[in-house]
């Protein structure tokens, strides 16, 4: 897959051998008769940070666990060299030895443990099998203040944030002597400022000589952060880019992640807006815990025929919150406010009966609220509208659900083998497919979409934009929260800012900006504070 | 119902490779591994015991002795695919037996109203403890270990610690009895015969039809001699064991009772809105909220549900001993559990089929029945079930694991 001036460039980065902490050559791996990786190169230079980019379903996960060791040296084909050494890791603790460390998307904490006790879990300090705690609790201490975290060491770390779980995550690292850290997509599930925060950190261990990799989608941090980025498109590294001086050509990296020209991230379209048909008037909802505290505050909107709506904000501003309690109440304790549909008031005090009124909402949990990930696609695509397949309203007519799920697969062009594929076995972007799927087959009038991109390649992103599109244009309504601002900017006929459970500025999609919206954000968080 | 579709390829996708014989095989193992398996032991059993174990006065004594576990098992794996667990459910054998004999044999009260009562009881009992379960969100482990201990305290209470008895025949019918013979024919049971062809001809049809309607949806359907095999195989087994019943005295009560209940939850596991709720409950419950679903009521509908079966079988349990004892039904909740378990349901929730509910019943029924005519000690069939139990798991989870 490389062509001729990326194999000179390899042979001559391979020439300054000692330049290199880790040199991965000609990685395959096989899962039975699949090919997950066939031919990744991957060479990274000592103190650099190195970022490592591809769509889902690339490879990127599968290397770094032959890396890392999880998948065992005689498992997979290729070489590894570390600090100039062929290395053979037979398990993760063989790599950590070294001195390779993995931070993974889904944090492998322990949420009712103490910080310190997780900082050294497996590694306790402890004399004779008894546990130091003075001494445990001193070296938490200075490890917490190099991530620049002031909390006591004897927080459960459930009760952090989860943009500070990933800092204690890091200094369990640090705990552990790393030379090399590897980051998979650190920053997926944080807001703006603690991303920001994570990004300062890495470069700091940059001016301290550790070397990082970090795996991400988000081309404005690698621009931000890398020194270098390896490009990876189906098991096969495709393109290498040496940044130090942090020029990135972005469509460069996208181009090589898809394999084709992207002109445009957003598909065209021509917004044909009519009257207002959702409405929300002053709703308000109450915290569930504390009696009288506020989540939602006085929050009226609504969508006309055909528009895409988009809700911003940071992450806690309350959005998601909003879009469930007006999903059937399924947060906090409602207070006031009404809902109407075409000028009629609806009540949606269950999911059932938001549904039955002409509203969906797609998660932003995916695997976690969004799909039963051991059924079948068939299975998950009816699951909101059983009636629909059934006689008598209670007899289940398989016939007609595998049929609704091949429709369905052929409109959304969900990649699957067949409609009786379990989704757990899809990728991120089918998967999705599938829970719109699902809420199409409700025949809903208003769709709440959050996060509906999250973690899914530039692709399928394309394909779900266009879904939305089409939706649309049947004279329907969208409301789309993300935490992704180009993607609002790029989508949404209109956008609102919320910010602490109240909405606090309005853009047409035309004449909105990332500058308006985060200003909008910072003034009404000086007049509240 | 799935099985019709189980090769179906959607049109457009032509890159998808073709499956090796290996992966055939493997899968033909996962779907008809349990049925091997009792195949198997009841093999083994029967050269071990000299051909007693499929004699029809044997077969019918092993149906007998294990219609209470199918039963209660049905309710269980509705339980456990909601993803929870019922550990009272032997000590509600002991309460409804109890009561049973407190207004049959006590207060003379006639058994068709005291088997009414009976069942209301039960339903009352699922729901007690469902409540908790369901809408205070307690573990179901602890709401039934308590419940485990109040019933059988009740139990104990209502009887005064002494067995009542005996029954009126009308009552032990239930258990002791056989399906009438109109016909009346020397030799053989007539009307047994007779279910059995009927029953053999429905699967056919029933097949053939759902054959065609998948063929006619452009799926790839098994040949014409493969389908044929299989339908005949089965509705010829299906005859087999009817004569074999008919050979003896017919079918019993109880067997009949047991087959229409064991149609009647594979119907609605498979093919009703709430059978699919509930494996949706037990797979995602976020997931199965967020479309709609009441899941507290799915969970609370499972556990009355759990709580009538189990009145059934503490019923057919009392009329079998003719009598109602303070111990009736100890232990049965491990019997029952251990039944789903290697029945293949998953131990999280989500999946579990009454088909090998049913097999994974009788495969713990053939053991003890097969062990006990070998003349082999309590203490050797508790040893051997266990491991029976952790195998049967085992091999499940190994499955999976190479899959994943």
């Amino acid at each position: 897959m490389l062509d001729e001036t990326l194999m000179q460039d390899a042979i001559l980065l391979a020439a300054r051998q000692s330049e290199f902490i880790l040199e991965m050559a000609g990685i395959s791996k096989n899962f039975g008769p699949v090919q997950a990786i066939r031919d990744v190169n991957l060479v990274v230079r000592h103190g650099d940070i190195h970022a490592i980019c591809g769509e889902n379903g690339a490879g990127k996960s599968t290397l770094m666990n032959i890396l890392s060791g999880v998948y065992p040296h005689g498992s997979h084909g290729g070489t590894i060299r570390f600090d100039g050494e062929e290395r053979h890791f037979h398990s993760l603790r063989d790599s950590e030895k070294a001195g390779i460390c993995i931070i993974h998307q889904e944090l492998a904490l322990a949420p009712l443990l103490s910080i310190t006790e997780n900082l050294f879990l497996g590694n306790e300090i402890a004399r004779g099998g008894v546990i130091d705690w003075e001494e445990a609790h001193d070296r938490a201490r200075t490890l917490l203040d190099r991530v620049g975290l002031t909390e006591d060491p004897r927080t459960p770390v459930g009760d952090l944030g989860i943009g500070k779980q990933q800092l204690v995550e890091i200094a369990k690292a640090l705990a552990k002597d790393v030379r090399l850290m590897i980051l998979d997509e650190p920053t997926a599930s944080l807001n703006e400022r603690d991303s920001d925060r994570l990004l300062e950190l890495m470069l700091e261990f940059k001016a301290k000589g550790v070397t990082s990799i970090i795996i991400s989608h988000k081309l404005n941090e690698i621009r931000r952060v890398a020194d270098a980025v390896t490009i990876i498109r189906d098991g096969a590294t495709v393109d290498v880019i040496d940044c130090a001086d942090h020029e990135v050509d972005e469509d460069r990296i996208v181009t090589a992640m898809v394999g084709r020209e992207l002109s445009d991230r957003y598909p065209a379209r021509d917004p044909k807006i009519g009257e207002v048909r959702f409405a929300v008037k002053d709703w308000q909802v109450a915290d569930p815990q504390h009696a009288g505290r506020d989540v939602i505050r006085n929050v009226s909107f609504n969508v006309r025929r055909g528009e895409i709506v988009g809700i911003s904000g940071l992450m806690g501003a309350g959005r998601t919150e909003l879009a469930l309690s007006l999903f059937g109440r399924l947060h906090g304790k409602y207070v006031s406010g009404e809902v109407s549909l075409d000028g009629r008031v609806i009540d949606t005090p269950t999911v059932a009966k938001a549904i039955d009124s002409g509203l969906a909402y797609v998660t932003e949990d995916r695997k976690g609220a969004g799909l039963v990930l051991e059924e079948s696609i068939a299975r998950n695509t009816v699951l909101a509208n059983l009636g629909k397949v059934s006689k008598w309203g209670f007899v289940v007519d398989a016939f007609a659900v595998f049929d609704t799920a091949a429709e369905y697969c052929r409109k959304m062009r969900t990649r699957s083998h067949d409609v009786l594929q379990k989704v757990g076995t899809l990728s991120g972007g089918n998967q999705q497919k599938v829970v719109l799927s699902k809420w199409l087959f409700t025949d809903p009038e208003v769709l709440i979409l959050d996060e509906p991109t999250r973690g899914i390649d530039v692709g399928a992103k394309y394909e779900i934009y266009k879904i939305v599109n089409d939706f649309v244009a049947a004279g329907k309504c969208v409301v789309m929260i993300s935490s992704e601002m180009p993607e609002l900017l790029g989508t949404c006929d209109r956008i609102y800012v919320m910010n602490e459970g109240r909405f606090v500025g309005e853009f047409a999609g035309a004449e909105a900006s990332q500058e308006k919206i985060m200003r909008a954000i910072q003034n009404n968080q000086s007049i509240g504070a | 119902m799935a099985t019709a579709f189980q090769s179906t390829k959607m049109p457009e996708a032509q890159d998808a490779p073709r499956p090796d014989m290996m992966a055939t095989l493997r899968r033909a193992m996962s779907e008809y591994g349990l049925l091997a398996a009792l195949v198997l032991i009841v093999a083994f059993f029967q050269i071990t015991t000299d051909g007693v174990l499929l004699q029809p006065l044997n077969i019918t004594n092993l149906l007998l002795q294990n219609s209470y576990v199918v039963i209660m098992a049905l309710g269980m794996l509705m339980v456990i695919v909601c993803g929870h667990i019922d550990l009272s459910v032997g000590s509600v054998v002991g309460v409804i037996g109890a009561l049973a004999g407190w207004l049959i044999v006590t207060h003379a009260v006639d058994p068709v109203t005291a088997t009414i009562v009976c069942l209301v009881a039960g339903a009352v009992v699922g729901a007690m403890q469902g409540y908790w379960v369901a809408y205070w969100r307690m573990p179901s482990f602890i709401v039934t270990l308590a419940g485990m201990l109040v019933f059988r305290g009740i139990t104990i209470a209502i009887s005064d610690g002494a067995s009542v008895g005996p029954f009126p025949e009308s009552f032990t019918a239930i258990s002791s009895g056989f399906l009438p013979d109109p016909f009346a024919a020397s030799g053989v049971h007539l009307l047994s015969l007779l279910i059995g062809a009927v029953l053999a001809a429905a699967f056919v049809t029933v097949e053939t039809r759902a054959r065609a309607r998948s063929a006619s949806r452009g799926a790839s359907v098994p040949s014409v001699p493969v389908f044929a095999l299989r339908v005949g195989a089965i509705s010829a087994l299906m005859l087999a064991f009817c004569y074999m019943l008919a050979s003896y005295r017919g079918i019993p009560t109880v067997v009949a009772i047991m087959a229409v209940l064991v149609a009647a939850y594979t119907f609605v596991m498979n093919r009703t809105v709430l059978g699919r709720r509930i494996y949706a409950v037990g797979g995602n419950l976020k997931a199965a909220r967020l479309s709609g679903v009441n899941t507290a009521r799915i969970t609370f509908i499972t556990f009355v549900n759990m709580g009538v079966l189990a009145a059934v079988a503490g019923l057919i349990f009392a009329a079998r001993l003719n009598s109602a004892t303070p111990r009736a039904g100890t232990g049965f909740e491990l019997d029952v559990i251990a039944a789903v378990f290697i029945g293949g349901a998953s131990a999280s929730g989500g999946a579990g089929k009454v088909l090998g509910v049913v097999i994974g019943a009788f495969i713990m029924g053939v053991l003890n029945n097969g062990m006990s005519i070998m003349g082999l000690g309590v203490d050797y069939q508790q040893m051997i079930k266990g491991l029976v139990l952790l195998a049967a798991v085992f091999i499940d989870i190994y499955q999976k694991n190479r899959t994943a």
